[in-house]
């Protein structure tokens, strides 16, 4: 079974989780994900890849604690195994010189647009990063986007940071300002959607990591059905990557909502069964 | 007796006659005689009750207890031209096997089917015997009920599980050639299973976390207990077959980096698993399901069991299950089970057309279920939540035969009607999945996506890579996915040779 190399929080509620995957290392690229189980009684839960490493053979995820699953998750300690660890999974994130491209990261997204925020810069393009964070304390990975960023702006509805501004105006006044070529954005649905409706006046083509409810994420089964263009399709398999303006939100907004009861439920009874 | 005899294969027909002039089977067949055996009643498969079996997803068939294995054994005629062998997909030696059943060797029976055939328990259960070794049984023509092969090869495989005393065959030293396998279903399990016992090293790469493809996460636990499947790959472990879990084939790595590694032939048995829809409107509403993701909540993560594990699915107040194969026979019978006050099939022939099996249907109205025939949902209706809350059907009426051979269904105008509804089931069949057929240039696919193979030996256009099973026939049965992974596995343990 997978084994793991180290699971730690980076800042409060978003963990990082490092597992030993020799096979998903080497093959991973951009914007793909793994699924991946906390235990034999857990779920099936898609997770970015946030960095990997061939040599040593490990795959890093950032996840939110959220539901019973990230909950196991976050409990977890080096040397441990879990049942189900695969990937990677989904079409990679195109890279290619655009020109200037700016990234809009938040939440888990931050470090599941690492990956393509190093390769774009290395495919020439210039970077500009708006990471969002709900406070100062909550930003991370800042040093690294720095590295392969010509500007970092930090973005956030507290009035103390870059003036309480949220990712939309970010992203507006940078459009106003310059010319972009392209824009990305992963973190949670509202913050991919808040950034697609910024960039859609002007037309500026903004790629979105959607993030619906999976099970096998291999396009076996369609539980990550959404509509992109009109069109039904498959997360896992069509995506994760899909045209922000194309996007029915709406629709992944009630899908994702889908078992609200039901992981009430069950993290209910995860607490009262480990919480002391 | 038969109309006219069926030819056999040369070497299958040797095979079976070697066995059928041994002194003991002729000394069986003269005790009691034909004439007698012919007036002997089948014997029935026990079952749970419809109440008790209706809440839980313990199996429904109990199994014939020995005796009544025995008599039923009793009423095959063991016919010199058997037309049950040419009816069976991987050429079991059904005479022989039902011979020793009839003189109480009944691990030597589960020998004798395993011969040919590596997962006698499954294929007890899930083969629509009915329309194969059963529908050519020369009993059948003669007296009109044929001898219940299927009962019985579940029987002996059970029987030997039960006994402790599964058997291993004699392995031939290690030929030191690597075979990759590319899934863990019935035409992987049964192509890795053929290959070891030729010698080879074999690895089995499997996208999910436990073995079985369609047996694990389609087929219910009240049709095949796990335990049943568990122990079946127990066996083809101890054969050496070894199975990495977690690997998707094209996305974990690509049958080149495999190569690169060392294997040498490859099994494709990836499957039909990409669900249809039926792209009508509200089909993504919440509480529409693709049957896949239905059954593979229920079965591969326990969901009939939440919240002792942690995945959920609803649990529906009026269910609809489109469709009318076994799968939606599935779909249905777990929303009763799962607490549905109506649990309804609705299909758009009539009964007749239905491709399910009969005892599947059977099993499913002693249950309760209701059947809507002639009926086709033509767009879902949502509450203020985006949920699914209703469905408008139109009626229809049998036309002129189509392609298939089946009435086509044709709309009644006119008859929309809409019916309360909080769960659909989309169970109207599946396309082979392309994820691995795309990593693979100059592999060629047909017009379905399906792999084009030579049918004698399954070999696909690319050299040393083999295919079997829904990959190559876009949605069949269990059985004849086994038979073709029989035949890969003779060609690449050919081709290795070569």
């Amino acid at each position: 079974m997978p084994r793991i190399i180290a699971q730690r929080r980076l800042v409060p509620n978003l963990h990082l989780i490092e597992v030993e995957a020799p096979d998903t290392a080497r093959a991973a690229k951009p914007g793909q994900f793994v699924i991946l189980m906390p235990d034999a009684r857990g779920e099936r839960i898609p997770l970015s890849i946030a960095d990997w490493n061939a040599a040593r053979g490990t795959v890093t995820s950032v996840f939110l604690v959220l539901g019973t699953a990230t909950r196991k998750l976050a409990l977890l300690k080096s040397n441990d195994e879990i049942p189900v660890f695969v990937g990677p999974l989904g079409r990679p994130t195109e890279i290619a010189n655009f020109g200037t491209v700016v990234l809009a990261a938040g939440c888990y997204g931050i470090g599941a647009l690492w990956p393509t925020a190093r390769a774009l810069r290395r495919a020439g393009n210039r970077v500009i990063t708006v990471l969002d964070a709900k406070a100062s304390y909550l930003v991370y990975w800042d040093d690294r986007y720095r590295r392969v960023s010509e500007r970092l702006i930090v973005s956030s509805r507290d009035p103390g940071i870059g003036g309480g501004e949220y990712v939309a105006e970010k992203i507006k006044a940078l459009v106003a300002a310059e010319k972009i070529d392209r824009v990305m954005a992963v973190g949670c649905t509202a913050f991919m959607r808040s950034v697609s409706e910024a960039t859609r006046p002007a037309g500026i083509k903004t790629i979105v990591s959607l993030n619906p409810i999976m099970v096998d994420g291999t396009g076996m089964c369609g539980a990550c059905r959404c509509t992109a263009a009109g069109k039904t399709k498959f997360a896992c398999v069509d995506g994760p990557d899909f045209d922000g303006h194309e996007v029915d939100w709406d629709e992944l907004f009630l899908r994702r909502k889908s078992y609200f009861d039901e992981e009430i439920q069950a993290l209910c009874r995860w607490e009262k069964e480990n919480l002391p | 007796m038969a109309e006219k005899p069926i030819e056999l294969p040369p070497e299958l027909a040797a095979r079976l006659k070697a066995e059928y002039v041994k002194d003991w089977r002729a000394e069986l067949r003269r005790n009691p005689p034909v004439k007698e055996r012919m007036k002997l009643p089948r014997q029935p498969m026990p079952q749970r009750g419809a109440g008790e079996r209706g809440r839980d997803f313990l199996e429904v068939n109990r199994g014939l207890s020995p005796e009544a294995a025995a008599a039923e054994a009793r009423r095959c005629l063991d016919c010199a031209k058997p037309g049950c062998v040419s009816g069976c997909p991987v050429s079991i030696d059904i005479p022989s096997f039902i011979k020793l059943v009839e003189k109480g060797e009944f691990i030597a029976a589960a020998f004798k089917i395993k011969e040919t055939n590596a997962l006698p328990a499954i294929c007890g259960r899930v083969c629509p015997q009915e329309s194969q070794c059963e529908a050519v049984c020369n009993l059948k023509k003669a007296a009109g009920v044929p001898v219940a092969i299927g009962n019985l090869e579940r029987f002996v495989a059970d029987y030997e599980r039960a006994a402790g005393e599964v058997a291993l065959p004699e392995l031939p030293p290690p030929t030191g050639r690597k075979v990759a396998v590319i899934g863990a279903g019935p035409a992987g399990l049964t192509a890795a299973g053929e290959l070891a016992k030729k010698g080879h090293a074999v690895t089995i790469f499997e996208a999910l976390h436990e073995p079985g493809g369609v047996l694990i996460y389609g087929i219910p636990e009240f049709r095949l207990p796990k335990a049943i499947l568990k122990a079946e790959v127990e066996y083809l472990r101890r054969l050496g077959v070894e199975i990495r879990y977690n690997f998707v084939a094209g996305k974990t790595a690509a049958i080149d980096d495999l190569k690169a590694r060392g294997y040498e032939a490859f099994f494709i048995g990836t499957g039909a698993g990409l669900p249809n829809f039926m792209k009508i409107p509200g089909e993504n509403l919440v509480g529409v399901y693709s049957a896949n993701e239905y059954l593979t909540r229920v079965n591969l993560m326990r969901a009939y069991d939440f919240p002792a594990y942690d995945t959920p699915v609803f649990r529906a107040k009026n269910a609809a299950v489109i469709g009318g194969g076994n799968v939606a026979m599935d779909s249905v019978r777990t929303a009763k089970r799962l607490g549905a006050e109506r649990a309804m099939i609705i299909y758009r022939r009539s009964r007749r057309e239905m491709p399910a099996r009969e005892e599947e249907v059977a099993h499913a109205e002693e249950e309760g279920i209701e059947f809507h025939f002639l009926t086709v949902p033509i767009r879902y209706e949502g509450d203020a939540y985006g949920r699914l809350a209703s469905m408008t059907c139109l009626r229809m009426e049998l036309g002129e035969p189509d392609a298939s051979g089946r009435r086509r269904p044709v709309p009644v105008p006119g008859s929309e009607f809409t019916a309360p509804v909080d769960l659909v089931v989309v169970a109207i069949g599946q396309s082979p999945n392309p994820l691995l057929l795309e990593t693979m240039p100059g592999l060629k696919v047909g017009k379905w996506g399906t792999i084009e193979v030579d049918p004698a030996t399954m070999a696909s256009s690319l050299p040393g890579v083999y295919a079997g099973g829904d990959i190559i026939r876009g949605g069949a049965t269990v059985i004849l996915a086994m038979g073709d992974a029989r035949t890969a596995a003779a060609s690449i343990d050919a081709y290795l040779k070569s």
